[in-house]
């Protein structure tokens, strides 16, 4: 899945999501949606192909990716892992929690493991400010954090 | 009858793991050889209670909470299909103090039937406001909500009637109704609740303001960090369009209305409504200057109408009892029901429907119980990042928009957050910069520039160096950012930040003060 497409391969499936969702009104945001999905980050060289496909200047589409948090300029590790640091986990310790997070994985947000295993990343609120502190693993819903469940999640993404 | 079990698919109630518990219940009636049917419903909102699962017996719903995969087993030998008694027993769920004591008339329904269910939806009042606005005249529905005191539950309070009469009264070949369903701030999970639990409601609101105004399409702007929202609602409107809700004649009549789902990408600034607006569109999400409205130029220049998700969700039980029902709860100018969010450090955190009025005190300490710490409250934060920090002397405030503002703070969107007394309210007041410098759209220099000098003075505060002097240029950055911000990013960030100062003055104090003082 991390491996790169070769760039002709790239232009060809982006042309193809293209064709399939430029009939939207406002289609950008659904089609780097579906390219991010395809590629599991939106490549540089798909970036040309859907200002061609929809009429935008090349720098009208790179402002709009390079705007949103979601969009990736490489991809991604094997798993994603999200931390909320928002107000409500911030009252039930989460400074605590990424910092035992950093130090077992080895790495700071934004960043990805040496065997490109896990993407830790810090998120604003994932809506489960009850069960704080939160975190979300490849789309999984984590609440309560505690060392227990913290070295779980950490073993999960290293096997 | 074949006994059915509920067990929640909520995301709060799988975060606490609702889904091992589903999968042990499975595997324990099939070992058993007993035959009944588990229905994933939403939460009713107790999350201290969750994962909560409730068995149908001959004289009611029977809840039991939290249960843990490893409770599944004795449950079964308690006999919980009958009801059986159990240490994780709560009884009927209505007569739970925490939902005896509410008002539920936009959550009447979230979390107690498969959200999916178009049949259950109905069977318990749903698509019955809808049924009443087609066989009315648009200006009447309208009028309808503008009397019922319905105002923008997303936060800015304003009328909700008179938003949607604004795009009644325009003239446009094609309008639209957007659901501002980008639940940014922290502390709050009311929209996320009401799509994962009763979708209908909220597509049965949206096709009244469709009707109401003359809007004829609908988009639901929902965050990327809600994937279970986005595919509920994504199910719920393929259903609704199947069933004849949605579509070129709604409920028969001859009025049309369809909708689509969108997905945000990340920005919290995009919960601004213009700034929702360019993202739908496709472009990025900076904020638009106001006039021109988007009632008048919204979605592409068209007329349209731009609600929170409660707010159209209320509308329903509105358009069924009528406005004078609504609006006979509540105080003053706030009426009707809040959807109250008690999260963060609190006992009893969930989502608490009720007509305003209820003082904070009581609703940090009765009803959320006070923290989950066990240690004092120190500070709640309501209304999310940009709302003010008040200290326990302030917990007379009533919940009312007014008499929040009256004291310098917000209610927001409502949720709450408890802060116990190990808070340190000079990294909270940091950190509203610093979140204001992350999400900024960069479009206007005080939210821009503003955010990251407020973050190097307040650092400069920490660190002990001219304390007194560096508090005053915060007090002016914060007025400038207040009044010169285009919207409530850069404008209201300094509620956070100068209720922090006021009210907690010892927290700023310089350095080696502060460390003799712990």
């Amino acid at each position: 899945m991390t491996m790169q497409a070769a760039s002709t391969e790239i232009a060809s499936r982006t042309a193809a999501i293209i064709d399939e969702m430029k009939g939207l009104e406002g289609p950008l945001l659904p089609i780097l949606h579906s390219i991010q999905e395809e590629f599991g980050y939106v490549p540089k060289d798909a970036l040309p192909v859907i200002a061609d496909g929809l009429n935008l200047s090349r720098a009208e589409v790179h402002g709009v990716v390079s705007f949103y948090h979601d969009f990736r300029a490489k991809p991604a590790g094997r798993h994603v892992l999200k931390l909320c640091q928002a107000e409500a986990c911030q009252s039930m310790g989460s400074d605590a929690v990424a910092a035992k997070v950093k130090q077992l994985l080895g790495i700071d947000f934004h960043e990805t493991t040496r065997d490109g295993s896990v993407t830790l990343e810090p998120v604003y609120c994932l809506g489960l400010c009850a069960c704080s502190p939160s975190a979300m693993l490849d789309g999984e819903v984590i609440g309560r954090l505690d060392d227990e469940k913290i070295e779980e999640i950490v073993a999960e993404v290293r096997s | 009858m074949i006994p059915r079990i509920y067990v929640p698919a909520d995301s709060g109630a799988l975060a606490l793991g609702a889904e091992k518990v589903a999968r042990a219940i499975e595997k324990e009636l099939k070992e058993r050889g007993v035959e009944a049917k588990i229905v994933r419903n939403g939460s009713r909102g107790a999350y201290f209670l969750e994962p909560m699962v409730e068995v149908a017996t001959d004289k009611g719903r029977v809840a039991y909470g939290p249960v843990k995969p490893s409770d599944v087993k004795s449950l079964f030998d308690s006999g919980f299909l009958t009801g059986g008694h159990h240490k994780r027993w709560l009884g009927a769920p209505d007569k739970i103090p925490f939902f005896a004591k509410q008002t539920r008339l936009t959550f009447a329904r979230c979390g107690i039937n498969d959200p999916l269910s178009l049949d259950a939806y109905k069977s318990l009042g749903g698509l019955r406001g809808l049924q009443n606005a087609v066989a009315m005249a648009p200006a009447d529905v309208v009028s309808q909500v503008t009397e019922s005191g319905l105002r923008g539950r997303g936060g800015a309070g304003f009328p909700t009637g008179i938003k949607w009469k604004t795009v009644l009264d325009t003239a446009g070949d094609q309008k639209y109704i957007v659901c501002n369903a980008d639940e940014g701030d922290s502390a709050t999970f009311a929209d996320r609740m009401i799509m994962e639990g009763d979708p209908f409601v909220l597509i049965e609101g949206m096709a009244i303001a469709g009707i109401a105004t003359g809007a004829t399409k609908g988009f639901v702007y929902i965050r990327s960090e809600y994937p279970h929202a986005v595919a509920t609602m994504n199910k719920a409107v393929a259903i609704a369009r199947k069933a004849g809700v949605l579509g070129l004649n709604v409920l028969g009549s001859p009025n049309a209305f369809d909708m689509e789902i969108r997905v945000g990408a990340g920005a919290y600034v995009c919960g601004e409504e213009t700034s929702l607006l360019n993202s739908l569109e496709g472009k990025r999400g900076v904020v638009r200057a106001k006039p021109p409205l988007p009632a008048i130029q919204g979605l592409f220049g068209k007329p349209t109408v731009i609600n929170n998700v409660i707010s159209l969700a209320s509308v329903p039980i509105i358009m069924d009892k009528g406005a004078a029902y609504y609006k006979d709860f509540g105080m003053g100018r706030s009426r009707g029901t809040i959807p109250i969010q008690i999260a963060g450090n609190v006992k009893q955190g969930g989502l608490f429907e009720t007509a305003f009025g209820l003082t904070l005190g009581e609703i940090v300490d009765e009803i959320g119980g006070g923290t989950a710490s066990g240690r004092p409250v120190k500070a709640v934060q309501v209304g999310g990042p940009l709302g003010a920090y008040f200290p326990r002397a302030l917990f007379d405030t009533p919940f009312d928009y007014e008499e929040f503002a009256k004291r310098d703070g917000l209610i927001g969107h409502a949720g709450i957050t408890v802060f116990d007394d190990t808070a340190d309210m000079l990294k909270q007041a940091r950190f509203a910069m610093e979140f204001c410098a992350i999400e900024s759209c960069g479009k206007c220099t005080p939210c821009r520039i503003g955010s990251t000098r407020g973050v190097e003075v307040l650092d400069k505060v920490a660190a002990g160096i001219e304390a007194e002097k560096n508090l005053a240029l915060v007090a002016d950055l914060c007025n400038t950012m207040k009044f010169g911000s285009l919207c409530a990013l850069g404008g209201f960030t300094p509620y956070p930040v100068m209720s922090s100062i006021t009210h907690f003055p010892e927290d700023f104090k310089p350095a080696p003060a502060r460390v003799a003082a712990e």
